[in-house]
């Protein structure tokens, strides 16, 4: 029985076609990130079976769809969380959460009523009705009743993108707390790189209804088709834990495999699992460790490959540190005047860091 | 004077079996028209809709032919030990649903449509089966949809006539609802009995539609999110 999520779906929707083959980690998170229309909702639907196309489909060795069967949207042990929390509006906050729960054999049901309520923190909001509730409130009940299907995978379609910037912080830690508590898949669609760096374990990229390339975070984010396509938002994602904190000035280094970073001190205790993400146009290169800089991270690296960026006057340049990869984002000038070229040892200037706390 | 309760109660008692009787017809009916994508979609709905159009008399005449002695469905139920449709009350109602199936058939179309189909796919995800979905999200959603439906048959048919007339006569007790006995009134120049009907019926209709709105608009309100 092979492990994880298997799928494949090939068809043409009016004058869209899709054609993807994924196979997704058995845990974790996954996130199919793309423009709108890159067929990224439409897989997550085909995956719930809420479009029926042609296609193979196994979650951890059950076959779900295949030539000869497709088992239908209520026989499928998932959850899905809609980018409208879909809350129904006849029905009470409880009769909402009781709603799947009931429906679900007791033998089955891994997930109890109160566990939900308390993750979710909705206990207070369980004799409202929908009506009554705010944006990220909402959200967070249609996460809850999903969960208490105690599903074998749980699909979101960009939970998030409908609410107001203080209700995604409000919901998001749950998100990031979830990703620790459950131990079942969850595939996250989105089109927000903040969301892929704060959530993503694995990554898919998906372009015109087909799949532009997928792996774990950090390499797929470090791979130079994508970032073409991030604009300002390209770069990378690197796993961390806190090192040494520097109190009289405020710093903590943030140590990923094969190097450190110096970012602003969050409080974060040593040891502490936090993720950085470095921006390629915050990473500069000089063939020489240059004192008289007020750039505090300057990293010996090596150069791995040298692309064309979607300006014609600009290149970026993956180099890596140690295990782990950066991305730089340089003009083709700079690339020529410093004769960069693949295996040369380089240093990696960085001027800025975003450190992402988890959960 | 003397006063005939008769027909009042009798109109009552048919608009009552045809409201019942249309909320378990046109529901599928409605249901159907507001799900299905299919070619012959549009020419469902037109064929329902033609009571709306049609004089009552027409309908009446052809049903009249189908539920006569020499009609298919005639012959059904004479072989069946049911006697023949026509001039009986079971015939008038069998005319009235027909008579009133748009009027069913639209407003619960309509509030099965405004639905959406998201709602019944949250369901599914939350594994209720299809008709689960249906009895337990479709139904409660199109409560507004039900309550005109059944306001609007029952309304329309106290108010029916010339149906009435082609496929029951007008035998007391039986067939003789409130319409025609207005009608029967104004004929013998019974002028204060045709009155008294037709001033009720007036403010019993004047009342029900009123009730319809209010009580339509106060769930309009309260459905919005």
């Amino acid at each position: 029985m092979s492990d994880g999520i298997v799928a494949r779906f090939k068809t043409r929707l009016g004058g869209f076609s899709l054609d993807v083959n994924l196979q997704l980690p058995g845990r974790g998170v996954s996130v199919l990130f793309g423009h709108s229309g890159s067929g990224k909702t439409t897989t997550l639907r085909c995956i719930a079976g809420l479009e029926k196309v042609p296609g193979e489909l196994s979650v951890n060795g059950s076959v779900w769809q295949d030539e000869n069967q497709f088992l239908p949207v209520h026989r499928r042990p998932l959850a899905y969380v809609f980018q409208e929390a879909s809350l129904f509006p006849h029905l009470s906050v409880r009769r909402n959460l009781e709603y799947g729960y009931k429906r679900v054999v007791p033998e089955q049901r891994i997930i109890s009523f109160d566990q939900a309520v308390h993750w979710l923190g909705v206990k207070s909001l369980l004799q409202r009705t929908p009506d009554r509730l705010s944006g990220g409130e909402r959200q967070r009940v249609a996460v809850a009743r999903a969960l208490l299907t105690s599903p074998k995978v749980l699909l979101m379609d960009e939970p998030l993108a409908a609410l107001d910037l203080r209700s995604k912080n409000e919901i998001l830690p749950y998100l990031e707390d979830l990703h620790d508590t459950l131990s079942i898949p969850v595939i996250y669609v989105t089109h927000s790189a903040d969301e892929v760096a704060r959530l993503a374990d694995y990554l898919v990229v998906m372009d015109n209804g087909g799949i532009l390339t997928s792996g774990s975070l950090t390499e797929t984010l470090a791979s130079l088709n994508l970032p073409m396509k991030m604009g300002e938002e390209a770069g990378v994602v690197l796993e961390a834990v806190v090192g040494e904190r520097d109190e009289k000035w405020h710093l903590a280094r943030c140590d990923f495999p094969g190097g450190g970073l110096w970012a602003r001190d969050l409080g974060l205790p040593l040891g502490h699992r936090i993720r950085v993400r470095v921006l390629a146009r915050d990473v500069s290169l000089a063939t020489q460790a240059l004192a008289g800089t007020s750039i505090q991270n300057i990293l010996p690296a090596t150069i791995e490959q040298i692309s064309n960026d979607a300006h014609a006057g600009l290149a970026l340049v993956r180099i890596r540190i140690g295990e782990s990869p950066l991305l730089a984002r340089l003009t083709k000038r700079s690339v020529a005047a410093l004769n960069l070229e693949l295996g040369r040892s380089i240093w990696a200037q960085v001027k800025s860091v975003a450190v992402i706390e988890k959960g | 004077m003397n006063f005939d309760w008769q027909p009042v109660i009798l109109s009552i008692k048919l608009a009552s079996f045809t409201t019942i009787t249309l909320l378990f017809v046109a529901t599928p009916i409605a249901w159907w028209l507001s799900r299905t994508r299919v070619w012959y979609k549009q020419a469902l709905a037109a064929v329902v809709a033609l009571p709306l159009v049609l004089p009552p008399t027409v309908l009446g005449f052809y049903l009249l032919l189908l539920l006569g002695p020499d009609g298919p469905v005639g012959q059904l139920t004479q072989s069946l030990g049911l006697g023949l449709l026509p001039f009986t009350f079971e015939g008038l109602l069998v005319a009235s649903v027909f008579y009133s199936l748009p009027f069913a058939v639209q407003p619960l179309q309509n509030a099965f449509e405004s639905i959406g189909q998201r709602p019944l796919e949250v369901a599914a995800t939350l594994r209720a089966s299809y008709w689960d979905r249906f009895l337990t999200v479709a139904v409660p959603l199109a409560r507004p949809g039900f309550l005109t439906a059944s306001v609007l048959v029952f309304a329309h048919t106290v108010g029916e006539f010339g149906v009435v007339l082609m496929i029951g006569g007008n035998i007391p007790g039986e067939t003789k609802v409130l319409s025609v006995a207005v009608y029967d009134h104004v004929e013998t120049l019974e002028y204060p009995q045709a009155h008294i009907l037709s001033a009720g019926m007036i403010g019993f209709s004047f009342l029900v539609l009123l009730a319809l709105y209010v009580v339509n608009g106060r769930l309009h309100r309260g459905n919005h999110l």
